[in-house]
């Protein structure tokens, strides 16, 4: 396979995928070693500690939350989806790029996804765990949040299947199952080779318990890469859904500014933007760290930088679009939607993401930058807040002034707003940082597919 | 059982066993090769075909549990929209089907691998523990209608193998 990939593509050649003096038992050891044998270092600690301190906070806010209730946070009519719901959004747009790189790049049969896959997946699970906690804590009582889904109950009602809020719920669950059931199967066979490498009993019985037995038997292997394969396929179109399902959330309303047929391809890209950015932004520090340069090579950093500036691209197309709308529709709302969002009080929010999220990925273009890991870095950040930014202007700006100038208001998130969005960022983090201690980082087994030994000559 | 260290040595030992008559057979590799089912003669599975039905009974289900809640069990006009609104029904449906069938893929898998299985004879080969790291290793099961310990062990050790152990069951 790797032979046809380099004569389809000949320029690749000269950037290999991986380090070209890799063995079975380097990769192995190296990625294993990172978790079992080296001494956790110092900054480990830091970095978890702070992340861990920051979870607090999200603790606190949440408790706080639920016993003074949802006036905690700068909400209220008109705009009553403020910075969580956005922040929601947000989160489950940086998981997608995690399901691209493991599905879609899968089916693609690109290989230099095989050494950010598994971290891109755990991004994804860990992502969309926070994004999930938004919408139930603004539900106002959380523990009524089981309502959402339809059990028999004593009320003898059912939820309202016609609303995209009911879509949105069956979506983002399934994609949480899926994705963790995806991420689990990768790794199974990483377990077992943890298992059998790792020296003190308590790691042995642990991954063992994780591996359920796994032996690499060829019979295994053949049903494994099937399921695998048909996962791909599956969560595929899953990926491509949840995104439009949680457009549909906005586009479903009649809201100028929401109401808009650009949606659900606009959403989806968006979402593969801000989530390349965010796999940018942790694999540059992370490679270096821990010394993974021969696994994640300049190729890669290349390749998400390119699907970055081709993603903010179709960003950028729809908010055009959006603006052409605004202005074809001859609707006077409409008009007043796009002038308010440029003119009005939020209008430097609409600018800064102008700058962010079209104007920064422009740089990619040149050959230099996307060579230089700081200056990609940045560029990873400010997109990430790009992406920010515009759910602000979408949730917020399209809300606070609507049909009749009575009802306009104005928003403004209040601290512990803030706070809840700095403490998942702590949760995230914390995750992250757990993951990268206790399980294999880079997918093992299917770095060794992709060796040069790894070929049967016949 | 039979030790190699690289793959195209133990697709070709696998390929002369099943040729010599051997058929309960396996071969055990640090990741998977294709080439390698197919010399032991395992290229069927009915895996597709659950995952299949998995996606089929999840897409009817999804849609027949809204379409009983919503038209059957409490009918609600909502807008004036006709109780099957089956356009609006069509996002769950789908979720649905993603959901089964993947359940589907994953516990079926599982389950024809009779996974989690915590004991195999195979772990009680010595060097056994490099299979998930750089050893390939191919098993004459004592279950085969051909086996005799002496001429197994004979034919084995004229595949050329690093290595050659006798697994106790």
């Amino acid at each position: 396979m790797a032979d046809e990939h380099q004569s389809d593509a000949p320029h690749h050649t000269t950037v290999p995928v991986i380090d070209p003096g890799l063995t079975f038992a380097s990769v192995t050891d190296k990625i294993s070693s990172i978790v079992l044998k080296r001494k956790t270092p110092l900054a480990w600690f830091i970095g978890f500690a702070i992340s861990f301190i920051l979870f607090q906070l999200m603790m606190l806010a949440i408790t706080n939350l639920v016993f003074v209730g949802i006036g905690l946070w700068g909400v209220n009519v008109p705009v009553a989806w403020g910075i969580d719901i956005l922040n929601f959004v947000w989160w489950i747009g940086i998981g997608h790029a995690g399901t691209l790189i493991s599905a879609i790049l899968l089916l693609l049969r690109q290989q230099w996804r095989t050494s950010i896959n598994r971290f891109a997946e755990a991004m994804t699970l860990f992502a969309v765990a926070q994004a999930g906690m938004y919408p139930i804590f603004h539900l106002g009582r959380p523990w009524l949040a089981y309502w959402l889904f339809p059990y028999p109950n004593t009320m003898g009602v059912w939820p309202q299947f016609r609303s995209p809020l009911m879509w949105d719920v069956f979506a983002v669950s399934t994609y949480a199952t899926v994705s963790a059931m995806f991420w689990f199967v990768g790794l199974i066979p990483d377990f077992a080779t943890l298992r059998d490498r790792a020296q003190s009993k308590p790691f042995q019985i642990i991954y063992g318990w994780f591996a359920m037995g796994w032996r690499g038997s060829a019979r295994h292997w053949h049903r494994y890469e099937m399921a695998y394969l048909l996962l791909a396929g599956l969560a595929t179109p899953l990926v491509l859904s949840v995104h439009t399902i949680v457009s549909f959330d906005f586009a479903a309303g009649i809201i100028p500014g929401w109401h808009a047929t650009i949606f659900p391809p606009y959403f989806v890209a968006g979402a593969i933007y801000a989530g390349f950015a965010m796999v940018l932004f942790l694999t540059i520090p992370l490679r270096k760290f821990y010394g993974l340069e021969g696994f994640i090579t300049m190729r890669h950093v290349h390749n998400m930088a390119k699907v970055m500036l081709a993603t903010g691209l179709i960003v950028g197309y729809g908010y055009v679009v959006e603006a052409f709308f605004g202005w074809y529709s001859g609707n006077k709302y409409e008009r007043y939607m796009i002038w308010n969002r440029m003119h009005g009080p939020y209008a430097v929010y609409y600018w800064a993401l102008i700058l962010c999220n079209i104007i920064t990925p422009q740089f990619l273009w040149i050959k230099k930058v996307r060579s230089n890991l700081l200056l990609l870095w940045l560029i990873s950040i400010v997109v990430s807040i790009g992406m920010w930014l515009e759910r602000f202007v979408i949730v917020v700006t399209s809300l606070h002034r609507d049909f009749l100038p009575s009802s306009w208001g104005m928003y403004q998130p209040t601290q512990w707003d803030w706070a809840m969005f700095v403490g998942t960022l702590g949760f995230f983090f914390s995750l992250l940082f757990l993951f990268i201690r206790f399980l294999p980082m880079i997918s093992i087994f299917e770095m060794r597919t992709i060796l040069p030994e790894a070929e049967v000559e016949e | 059982m039979a030790e190699f260290d690289n793959p195209t040595d133990l697709v070709a030992a696998a390929r002369r066993t099943y040729q010599a008559g051997y058929r309960r057979i396996n071969g055990y590799s640090p990741y998977p090769i294709e080439e390698l089912s197919e010399a032991i003669g395992f290229t069927h599975t009915a895996l597709p075909i659950i995952v299949l039905i998995g996606g089929v009974l999840g897409g009817l289900g999804g849609f027949f549990m809204q379409y009983w809640m919503e038209v059957i069990n409490y009918p609600l006009n909502v807008g004036g929209k006709p109780y099957n609104s089956w356009p609006a029904f069509i996002p769950i449906t789908f979720e649905c089907t993603i959901l089964c069938a993947a359940l589907a893929a994953v516990f079926g898998m599982l389950a024809l691998n009779k996974l989690p299985q915590p004991y195999h004879p195979v772990f009680n080969a010595p060097n056994f523990a490099l299979a998930t790291r750089d050893s390939f290793f191919l098993v004459i099961e004592a279950s085969d209608r051909k086996f005799e310990h002496d001429a197994v062990m004979k034919f084995m050790s004229g595949l050329g193998p690093k290595d050659l152990v006798d697994v106790e069951v």
